[in-house]
């Protein structure tokens, strides 16, 4: 039974982190048809960037906030400097942004080295919480479910109740007709694309937190990202939401219950959902 | 046109490199040194050359008159590419002696390499998983360096005995270096009388330990953490957030200066932690304190103090040069001389005496410490004992040791 | 509908220009001549760690091109189909780790590569109803599911440290561990495969798949099974990665998971997307260059930093040309050649060469 309930509560959490780092590149692929590789350098960097403000700002609060803008500005100047030129070429996009992450990858691994770094958050949220049947439970997973039920709620919020959202959503579903219809859409695809990489680093920092930031971390999460939104469907908030919290649960119980094979387990739920539904549970045939 | 004149100029770089690769000087020494500068152990990987950077720098760079050429090769860890940096090493750069690699599994593919290569001298970095020399040993490969099993000298009884551990979990990492560990660990342990219900094997880097932390039982009275230094302060933050509050025991690098630099609550729950290993950083001795402030001045932006990754390549350096001083530097016939030094060698280090059993083994002096709390109210291992000259079998009988069978997943149990 | 890789421009009658570049021209018989002279006048590491390890590296890429470039297929599993040939070498046939079965080698190579096609065919199956990006992230899942697989799994993969001890077998007096005759080894099996692409390319099958990869639907409509042509081309591929990945584990000498993780994969990716994908020689060159980076880059750069070096190069060759290096040498011999030559063939060499 403690198990039983610890397992569902771990998968939440996981789940929680992982939507948030997905939800940025389900945005990114939906509208823009572009697959960024580099999503898991953006996570890194933007923990490592968070992680100097954060200590030379001596505030966590203000760590989360800097990993969010820094990587909003960087995804703005790769979609201006460098996507602009390579749309509808899907092969292209995926190259290139796998060589951006390698060249990434040796650059941060060059200026913060090979160590781990934890966060310093306020002691209140990194404390354990008093449960029944359980006993315990870290405050700060359920800090990160709350976190991303309210990033989802905003982005749902933003998405179906502002004007930027509804161009959003016009262009996901038919790019030519938004842009014949007078739309601004370089504007949009910049804001998205801004957005998507700032909830990467913000992610990177939220998430670094709890499991600590080191290199290898952008790979684990790339690959947690792709599998979240192809289950999910590419394209669909909700969709990832509903991913992400299949694969979390999948992992968690795998590992508890079968611990050895326990991790291939979000690699198999891929292949069989691309096997059989290649658009996702949510998602639309491209 | 364009293309006969391209292909003459690709046969002519391809003859610069046949001669460069051929040539160098007979009147130097050509040192390869192997690590792991990329991948999870890329911070060990640093320290370890800096090891063998400050054994060649006290003598000079210079042995029996001739200079020394000093050869890095990078690894991650991987046996794999550890394989391909020791190939290019020893085939390429033709290096006469190769020291390393750093992790446990790249030794025992570097082991099996150098079996195929009976002209390369092999030393070894500091990779300590047990079959390395115990079973199916290479006559080129020699451990100056002692492995994982040894390294747990005391643990075991002390942890049954002194702190009164009846029964312990185990969690650690997933491959050869931790299952040795935790042999070591368990074979005295289990002697004793203590208990083991469960081990946890965890793959490589993991840093969400949540399902481990969610099957620990709930009724031991310690948990034997053999995690590298970050992933054990992963693992400690988790587990004490999940109200968890049982006693640890470190296995020999889990309680290393990353997880004694740790902020916050598991501070106090390290303390008093006992672990074991080649090295203690705070040893009141004058040859500890010496090789610590040699390494302090040579390396100013290195570690606090060095680690056991530096130490063991300062270690096997040493013994490299020990032993070509002794034979003048003279490599000839296949290195023979040379062979016979290193297996007679007796070496004098900033840790004890240190000489080869009949696998090329060492037999060292092993140190079992506590975390305590020192000055300024940091963290430091105290050093509880000395334990001399701990052989491969853990002093144990050899014949009895080897019908413990090879390490693994399930090897040893006591349940 | 996206397309995945840009189409092979067709020449006036329509039909799609494949095959003109093996009209044998001096260069290769230069290059053929190079390849075969050169073991003799280098060392034994240059011929092994250079040349052998490009020749391998050059044939599982070879099979990645064969299906992206032909079938426009880009399938991230082909090193994984290459492992699991190797695997099989060590699982069935004798290594030192003591666990293997120990059969001789006329019965293990002919099983490995019999396994490694037939699971070649599974992914194909799994993957053929997928295009575009969807290919390369399935391939991708698969290759990562195998990889855990035989990392977690000790009775029959002997998880982490894998199996050692692996040889080439000592045939007809020759001791295929010896380097030349590895090399040449290597070179026959490359030389095979290269052929065999070249020959399939331009077979009846290889002009359907060619075709789908241009419009599937039309392909359906005409009343081609495009499903089965698919998959076939998979079977194909994987029996060329299969080749190389025996070849790989006599020249390792082992294998473990480390050989079929994200890292190999992405090499593989690499290797073939910088030599090319629209001719078989793309992938060869592509190791060339590949292996030459990472064996020398180290003593150049400051040795840590040959990832940012790779890294670096792959992502000028992707953003500055979509065909690879092969690509980018074709432009360059355009912009050399076409003055010389009449308008007509200046012409058509001016389209094959550009996108």
């Amino acid at each position: 039974m403690r198990l039983l309930i610890l397992t569902f509560l771990n998968g939440l959490t996981l789940a929680a982190l992982y939507f948030m780092v997905a939800s940025g590149f389900t945005l990114v692929f939906g509208l823009m048809r572009q697959i960024n590789l580099a999503h898991g350098s953006l996570y890194l960097l933007g923990g490592y960037v968070g992680y100097e403000v954060s200590q030379m700002a001596g505030s966590w609060f203000l760590g989360v906030g800097a990993g969010f803008v820094a990587m909003a500005v960087i995804g703005l100047l790769l979609q201006t400097l460098l996507f602009r030129f390579m749309e509808g070429q899907e092969l292209r996009q995926t190259l290139v942004t796998i060589g951006l992450s390698i060249i990434a990858a040796d650059l941060m691994l060059a200026k913060w080295g090979g160590l781990s770094y934890q966060f310093d958050p306020p002691e209140w949220l990194f404390g354990s919480t008093p449960m029944p049947i359980i006993n315990a439970y870290p405050t700060y997973r359920l800090f990160l479910l709350g976190v991303a039920i309210v990033i989802g709620v905003l982005l749902w919020f933003f998405l179906t109740r502002t004007r930027v959202g509804m161009m959003i959503r016009a262009g996901v579903d038919d790019r030519a007709i938004l842009s014949a219809s007078g739309v601004n859409v370089q504007l949009v695809f910049a804001i998205t694309f801004a957005i998507g990489a700032g909830l990467a680093g913000f992610a990177g920092v939220v998430g670094g937190t709890a499991l600590s930031i080191a290199p290898g971390e952008d790979s684990r999460y790339l690959l947690a990202s792709l599998v979240v939104v192809i289950v999910g469907g590419m394209g669909s908030v909700p969709g990832a939401a509903i991913g992400a919290v299949l694969v979390g649960l999948a992992e968690q119980f795998g590992l508890a219950y079968t611990p050895t094979y326990g991790i291939m387990f979000t690699f198999v739920i891929m292949v069989a959902v691309l096997a059989v539904r290649p658009q996702g549970i949510l998602g639309r045939r491209a | 046109m364009k293309h006969k004149f391209r292909r003459a100029l690709l046969a002519a770089a391809l003859g610069i490199g046949v001669a460069a690769a051929a040539g160098a000087g007979a009147q130097e020494i050509k040192i390869g040194a192997l690590a792991t500068l990329e991948g999870p152990f890329a911070v060990p990987g640093q320290d370890s050359m800096r090891g063998v950077e400050l054994a060649l720098s006290e003598v000079n760079y210079t042995i029996a008159g001739k200079k020394v050429n000093l050869i890095k090769g990078s690894s991650n860890a991987n046996p794999d590419v550890a394989v391909n940096a020791a190939r290019k090493l020893v085939e390429q750069d033709k290096v006469d002696i190769l020291i390393g690699p750093l992790s446990g599994s790249e030794g025992l593919a570097v082991k099996d390499y150098a079996k195929t290569q009976p002209n390369t001298t092999f030393l070894n970095g500091s990779s300590a998983a047990q079959d390395t020399t115990l079973r199916d040993p290479a006559p080129n490969f020699y451990r100056f360096s002692t492995d994982g099993a040894q390294w747990m000298a005391g643990l075991g009884e002390y942890a049954y005995k002194t702190k009164g551990y009846k029964k312990v979990a185990v969690v650690a990492e997933d491959y050869s270096f931790p299952y040795t560990q935790v042999m070591g660990f368990m074979v005295p342990y289990c002697a004793a009388g203590g208990k083991v219900p469960e081990k946890f094997w965890v793959p490589l880097g993991t840093k969400d330990y949540s399902s481990v932390i969610a099957k620990l039982p709930q009724d031991v009275d310690a948990i034997y953490v053999a995690l590298g230094g970050a992933d054990a302060v992963n693992f400690l933050t988790q587990y004490q957030q999940g109200g968890g509050n049982k006693p640890l025991i470190g296995g020999s690098i889990t309680t290393d200066q990353t997880v004694l630099a740790a902020k916050g609550r598991i501070r106090d729950a390290l303390i008093g932690t006992p672990a074991a290993g080649p090295i203690a950083d705070s040893w009141d001795n004058p040859k500890w304190k010496a090789f610590v402030a040699a390494y302090k001045k040579k390396f100013p932006d290195g570690l606090p103090s060095p680690s056991l990754f530096a130490h063991a390549y300062y270690v096997e350096t040493k013994a490299a040069i020990a032993a070509l001083e002794q034979v003048k530097g003279d490599l000839s016939g296949n290195q023979a001389k040379l062979r016979k030094a290193l297996s007679s060698l007796k070496l004098d280090t900033p840790t004890g005496m240190v000489s080869l059993d009949e696998n090329r083994n060492a037999i060292a002096d092993m140190f079992l410490t506590e975390v305590a709390v020192g000055q300024g109210g940091t963290l430091y291992n105290k050093v509880v004992k000395v334990i001399p000259q701990v052989n491969q079998s853990m002093n144990m009988d050899k014949a009895k040791f080897l019908a413990l069978g090879p390490v693994s997943r399930t090897n040893p149990e006591c349940k | 509908m996206s397309a995945v890789l840009p189409a092979q421009p067709a020449n006036a009658s329509g039909a799609v220009a494949v095959g003109r570049r093996s009209a044998a021209r001096p260069y290769h018989f230069i290059v053929a001549l190079l390849l075969l002279v050169f073991p003799f006048v280098a060392s034994d590491f240059w011929i092994v760690q250079i040349g052998a390890q490009s020749l391998i590296l050059g044939v599982i890429a070879l099979s990645l091109m064969f299906l992206a470039g032909y079938g426009g297929m880009v399938s991230l599993a082909q090193m994984t189909v290459a492992g699991v040939a190797a695997y099989m070498i060590a699982i069935f046939g004798v290594s030192t780790t003591g666990s293997g079965l120990g059969w001789p080698w006329w019965a293990v190579i002919p099983w490995a590569i019999a396994i490694a096609t037939l699971y070649a065919t599974f992914v194909g199956a799994l993957s053929v109803r997928t295009e575009g990006i969807y290919t390369i992230m399935i391939t991708l899942a698969i290759g990562m599911a195998t990889f855990y697989l035989a990392q977690q799994n000790y009775t029959v993969f002997n998880g982490f440290d894998g199996f050692k001890g692996l040889e080439p077998p000592h045939l007809f007096d020759v001791d295929s561990r010896e380097p030349l005759p590895f090399y040449f080894l290597s070179l026959a099996v490359a030389a095979v495969c290269y052929f065999f692409v070249l020959y399939v390319s331009r077979s009846t099958f290889g002009l359907s798949l060619q075709a789908i990869r241009d419009n599937a639907r039309r392909m359906r409509a005409l009343g081609y099974n495009v499903t089965l042509h698919r998959i076939v081309a998979y079977s194909l591929a994987g029996l060329i990665a299969a080749l190389g990945g025996v070849l790989s584990v006599w020249y390792n000498g082992r294998v473990s998971p480390g050989s079929i993780g994200i890292s190999p994969i992405i090499n593989i990716l690499i290797i073939a997307v910088m030599g090319g994908m629209l001719r078989p020689a793309g992938p060869f060159v592509g190791a060339i260059v590949f292996v030459l980076l990472q064996t020398f880059a180290i003593d150049f750069i400051d040795r840590e930093r040959f990832n940012t070096l790779i890294g670096t190069v792959f992502f000028l060759v992707v953003l500055f040309s979509t065909d690879g290096l092969l690509g980018l040498w074709e432009r360059v011999r355009v912009r050399l050649t076409a003055p010389r030559a009449g308008v007509t063939s200046g012409q058509r060499d001016g389209a094959e060469g550009q996108r």
